[in-house]
């Protein structure tokens, strides 16, 4: 298919219920806004996952380039004096 | 081969089973684009949309059925009245059972039917028959995203590339002489609306080509001129395109009788 005639791809969030974030759930093809809303309606919140949703054109979305995934995450791997598991909690907060 | 069965031909379960057919064929000829709509997005909410109509068949098949054992006869139950009911015996408008063509003329028909069957259930959503009422405050919320869906591509279509308004003018042009039958009054609107169990049909005409009618301005579309002719589904007078749909609908029930999966 040429890419004339393809429509863009759109990123779906949706949010589960009032108060939570919207959440990435997967991606599909529409030729408009309009489209690409109802699209989501209809292949991600058929079972009622939903109360909101959201759509982004893939397009518009910056990533971080994988290629440079060595110098941007890995660094981080024998830091482990970054994650606040030195704290003693309370058994009350035990799920923290 | 289970006998099929015969129904009630009181007015109120005729009113019914004009609404519960309706709403089956139309559906059954929806699901016909399971895994041949344009795009699996596509396929995915017309399968979803089909399932809709399936479920406000059933309930109002099945209210049907209850209502007949309430007026004394034989009640039936919403599988019989699908499954064991011969062709004169369906009520639904001719126009759902039009095969569905190619996407613009399934888009359009979508559109009619939902902004037919959304002015319907607002006005059963005040019937004096409680569970009826029930359903149409439900299948209203339904339709209006049917509605919202169909009306969206025909509007994509008709005003969109010249092969894509030629296909939607040539559809409106099959499905247009089917409209009117929607509108057409009898002897069963008069007892419903007595009885206060739902609307004259004739009732909805003027919001439907109101809203239609934006809808096909939206698009660059015109309706054809009205003609004399008129479909009697209604009546149990079908096209010779339902027999088909009912062997293939009908089939397992026949051949299986109370099969189950």
């Amino acid at each position: 298919m040429s890419e004339r005639n393809e429509w863009p791809l759109w990123e779906v969030f949706v949010r589960s219920k009032a108060g939570l974030d919207h959440k990435h759930c997967g991606s599909l093809h529409a030729a408009d806004p309009q489209m690409a809303i109802q699209l989501a309606r209809d292949v991600y919140t058929r079972r009622q996952e939903g109360t909101s949703v959201w759509v982004v054109r893939s397009d518009q979305i910056t990533a971080s380039d994988p290629g440079e995934k060595s110098s941007y995450f890995d660094p981080m791997e024998d830091k482990v004096y970054r994650h606040p598991t030195f704290y003693v909690l309370p058994k009350s907060l035990d799920h923290m | 081969m289970p006998a099929s069965i015969t129904v009630s031909s009181h007015p109120s379960v005729q009113y019914l089973l004009r609404i519960g057919d309706t709403c089956l064929i139309h559906a059954q000829r929806l699901a016909e684009w399971s895994g041949h709509a344009p795009i699996v997005e596509e396929d995915i909410a017309l399968a979803n949309m089909a399932l809709d109509l399936i479920g406000q068949a059933r309930a109002v098949l099945g209210r049907a059925g209850e209502l007949e054992a309430e007026l004394g006869g034989e009640a039936h139950d919403e599988d019989q009245l699908a499954f064991l009911r011969d062709e004169r015996d369906f009520r639904n408008c001719t126009i759902v059972e039009l095969p569905r063509g190619d996407f613009a003329l399934t888009m359009l028909r979508n559109c009619a039917l939902a902004i037919f069957l959304k002015l319907l259930w607002d006005g059963l959503a005040a019937s004096s028959d409680g569970q009826l009422a029930a359903i149409a405050g439900k299948a209203v919320k339904e339709a209006r995203y049917h509605e919202e869906h169909a009306a969206g591509w025909v509007v994509r279509l008709g005003d969109g590339t010249s092969e894509s308004a030629a296909r939607s003018k040539a559809a409106l042009d099959v499905l247009w002489p089917y409209v009117a039958e929607l509108f057409e009054d009898d002897a069963i609107d008069a007892a419903a609306a007595a009885s206060g169990l739902g609307p004259r049909w004739s009732e909805l005409r003027d919001g439907w080509h109101a809203a239609f009618g934006a809808v096909l301005a939206a698009a660059a579309l015109e309706a054809p001129a009205e003609r004399a002719f008129r479909s009697t589904g209604k009546a149990g007078r079908h096209s010779e395109h339902l027999g088909y749909v009912l062997a293939e609908m009908q089939h397992l029930q026949r051949a299986y009788p109370g099969g189950v999966w």
